[in-house]
């Protein structure tokens, strides 16, 4: 795979952990599902490609999912729930901005020197795509641990799906990508389906470890 | 062959599918409790058809072999006892009004989907199928550990999900560098990811690409193995859902992860250029036994101490089985299967008893063996199974892990027998506490099912004293399968 395909797909996959950036200093929750709806939008774009490239047909359902579940139909979702529970806008993190930034930068060159040096048989495609990938994945992660508010720790373990999905639909000819990402699509709408029902406002934990112990039943 | 011929592969997976969508539908308690009963038993019966039916040879997506079958086997014993004990504990939660009969469908539609889920995971031989059954599998016993809907089990079940979540993401990361691994070798599409086409050709995998999988397989489903230190949402789901679904996390749903974790295992053995997996595993697992061990003695909730306990003994498993080779696998195995029986026998005691006293606070909980004799001499008998003392099997199985350790690295054994030392310490303490002295609480009569409790102790103790040469020649071959 050379030339005008593989810039695309680098450009597509490369945008992905740029916008996973994005999300990280966002301190305000409609921003950060603004960001996370292009997230969406991006992935859709970059299987599109992919299916379009390895003439999977089978892929342009994932990219449909990417676009129309996660792009679209999920943030409208997390949107009308913020109003309607009255959850506070602002995403309250556990480190500053700058700190989580410079963690995210190392967990970036962390994925590169891990990913590159085990793969060096592979497709440079795929490389590439598996490296990028795995960016995304830790870059999700580190989301959902600097955040307390449930919805942005919902949003930090989507843009960490998506990051699954690239990997997986760099994976030439993998099979049942599209069942993984409905699989994951079902998990998600419970997980906003849950917060919605029962109304999980904040994270549970608190600073204030007394009540946190008083939760647990061993407060002595 | 004819359509009708009796299937047990397809029953195992199909009974529970049934049972669910029929326990969904039916209103009352009564009935559907029976009704979980007969799935399970079904199931049990299907399971143990197994052992001496033909075995169908190994399909794109289905296997049966010598390792799963043990797996099998005794997630249907347990799922079977516990669904017994369910069906009195679920009685007492309707009348205190815990639960409502809606809740109720859906938990017993969420049992037989969980059975179905772990059954599916053992006889998948494909592991992206494997994935989804485990992931299927942990999302039910989320909706189950949450079902209460107070504030500790909403968050309980809030951390089990979003850890459980993060486990899942990392063992799809792992399975798809298996499949980058084996594609170049095997060729694309489904093929490179059936096991046993893998295990056939694992050698001219690329071994970097294997290693880190296996990294990120490790900590996926390490995490649902309760192996520290990604272990923060076991004493959490454990404390705070019903106990049936404890009994069943501890008993059989660690086994599940614990069995992914264990089918890579051999994958990666059968690469020489790959490494070892043996001292991750060591190392996972006495930092884990060890953790835990001390975690013991802070404990001031029942059902969380017994959960600090299945970190323990999952630890020493997932050691033993790193350490590898026959005796230290056999080993493994055997206190895998005692575990099981064993906790899950103590969870049906704690279930009760904790009903009957009104609280799981240890302090509260005193001279039960005066105030509930069939509970509390049950609860001894376990606790002292569980802590490893002669002559009951688990007894056994830890002299066996102790003596092939000191066989061949005589310096792990020293942190694996203090870690032992610390947690039995602990356990026993507490004991002194809770059985023993002038009763403290209600005396209320329980109305409890002591059978399932008591059969696991009985096979318990006569596994500690015998143990069928059959069986022992079984898990001997299965030991060999390790590596």
């Amino acid at each position: 795979m050379h030339g005008i395909a593989f810039d695309v797909a680098h450009l597509l996959a490369g945008s992905l952990v740029l916008i996973s950036f994005m999300m990280l200093y966002q301190d305000r929750l409609y921003a950060l599902l603004n960001v996370f709806a292009l997230h969406a939008l991006v992935l859709a774009l970059s299987v599109a490609w992919q299916a379009f490239t390895q003439h999977a047909p089978h892929l342009y359902v994932t990219a449909a999912i990417a676009l129309i579940f996660k792009a679209i139909i999920i943030p409208v979702a997390l949107h009308r729930i913020i109003q309607k529970l009255g959850i506070h806008r602002d995403i309250e993190t556990v480190v500053g901005i700058g700190l989580t930034m410079l963690v995210g930068i190392g967990l970036v060159a962390l994925s590169m020197a891990l990913m590159l040096r085990v793969t060096s048989a592979a497709d440079p495609l795929a490389r590439e795509d598996l490296t990028f990938a795995l960016s995304v994945v830790l870059l999700g992660l580190l989301i959902m641990i600097t955040r307390r508010n449930a919805v942005s720790q919902v949003v930090g373990f989507m843009s960490l799906e998506n990051g699954l999905v690239l990997a997986a639909t760099g994976a030439k000819g993998m099979p049942l990508v599209v069942e993984f990402s409905v699989a994951f699509s079902i998990l998600i709408a419970f997980i906003v389906i849950g917060v919605f029902l029962f109304r999980i406002r904040e994270r549970f934990d608190t600073v204030d470890d007394r009540a946190l112990d008083d939760f647990r039943g061993e407060r002595r | 062959m004819s359509p009708f011929t009796f299937d047990a592969v397809t029953a195992v997976l199909l009974i529970p599918i049934v049972a669910a969508a029929i326990l969904a539908i039916l209103p009352g308690y009564r009935v559907t409790a029976r009704l979980n009963i007969l799935a399970s038993l079904l199931t049990l019966l299907s399971a143990l058809s197994l052992l001496v039916a033909d075995r169908p040879s190994p399909g794109q997506y289905l296997l049966i072999d010598d390792l799963n079958i043990v797996f099998i086997v005794l997630n249907s014993v347990v799922a079977f006892t516990t669904s017994i004990f369910s069906a009195s504990y679920i009685a007492h939660e309707l009348e205190t009004g815990r639960l409502t009969p809606t809740y109720l469908r859906f938990y017993h539609a969420m049992y037989q989907i969980m059975m179905f889920g772990m059954n599916l995971a053992f006889v998948s031989n494909n592991i992206g199928l494997m994935w989804v059954a485990v992931e299927l599998a942990t999302l039910t016993t989320v909706l189950m550990v949450g079902i209460y809907r107070t504030h500790e089990a909403l968050e309980a079940a809030w951390k089990y999900f979003i850890l459980g979540s993060v486990g899942i993401a990392f063992a799809l990361f792992g399975t798809i560098l298996v499949y980058m691994a084996a594609r170049p070798v095997v060729g694309e599409g489904q093929d490179a990811m059936v096991w046993t086409l893998l295990i056939q050709r694992a050698a001219a995998f690329d071994p970097a690409l294997l290693n880190v999988a296996f990294v990120f397989l490790l900590l996926g489903y390490g995490t649902k193995v309760g192996l520290a230190p990604l272990h923060a949402w076991l004493p959490d789901a454990h404390a705070e859902g019903p106990t049936p679904i404890s009994a069943v996390l501890s008993g059989l749903l660690l086994n599940v992860a614990l069995y992914a974790v264990l089918r890579f295992k051999i994958l990666l053995a059968a690469s020489p250029q790959a490494i070892a997996p043996g001292p991750l595993m060591v190392t996972m697992g006495l930092v884990s036994l060890i953790f835990a061990a001390f975690m013991l003695y802070r404990r001031r909730d029942i059902k969380r101490m017994f959960a600090y306990s299945s970190i323990e003994h999952m630890g020493i498993i997932v050691f033993a089985f790193g350490m590898g080779g026959p005796l230290a696998n056999f080993a493994g195995l055997l206190h895998m299967v005692m575990h099981s029986l064993t906790k899950s026998a103590i969870f049906f005691a704690v279930g009760h008893i904790a009903q009957v006293k009104g609280t799981q606070k240890i302090a509260d909980i005193r001279g039960l063996t005066e105030s509930h004799p069939g509970l509390g001499w049950g609860l001894v008998i376990g606790v002292i199974a569980i802590s490893g003392l002669p002559p009951l099997g688990i007894f056994m199985s830890e002299f066996l892990v102790v003596s092939s350790t000191f066989a061949r690295q005589p310096l792990l054994a020293i942190p694996l027998v203090f870690g032992l030392l610390v947690a039995f310490g602990a356990l026993l303490l507490r004991l002194g506490g809770l059985a023993f002295g002038p009763p403290h609480g209600s005396d209320a009569p329980a109305q409890a099912s002591y059978l399932p409790m008591y059969a696991h102790l009985a096979l318990v103790l006569i596994a500690g004293i015998y143990l069928p040469p059959e069986l022992v020649a079984w898990f001997q071959h299965v030991a060999q399968l390790l590596g």
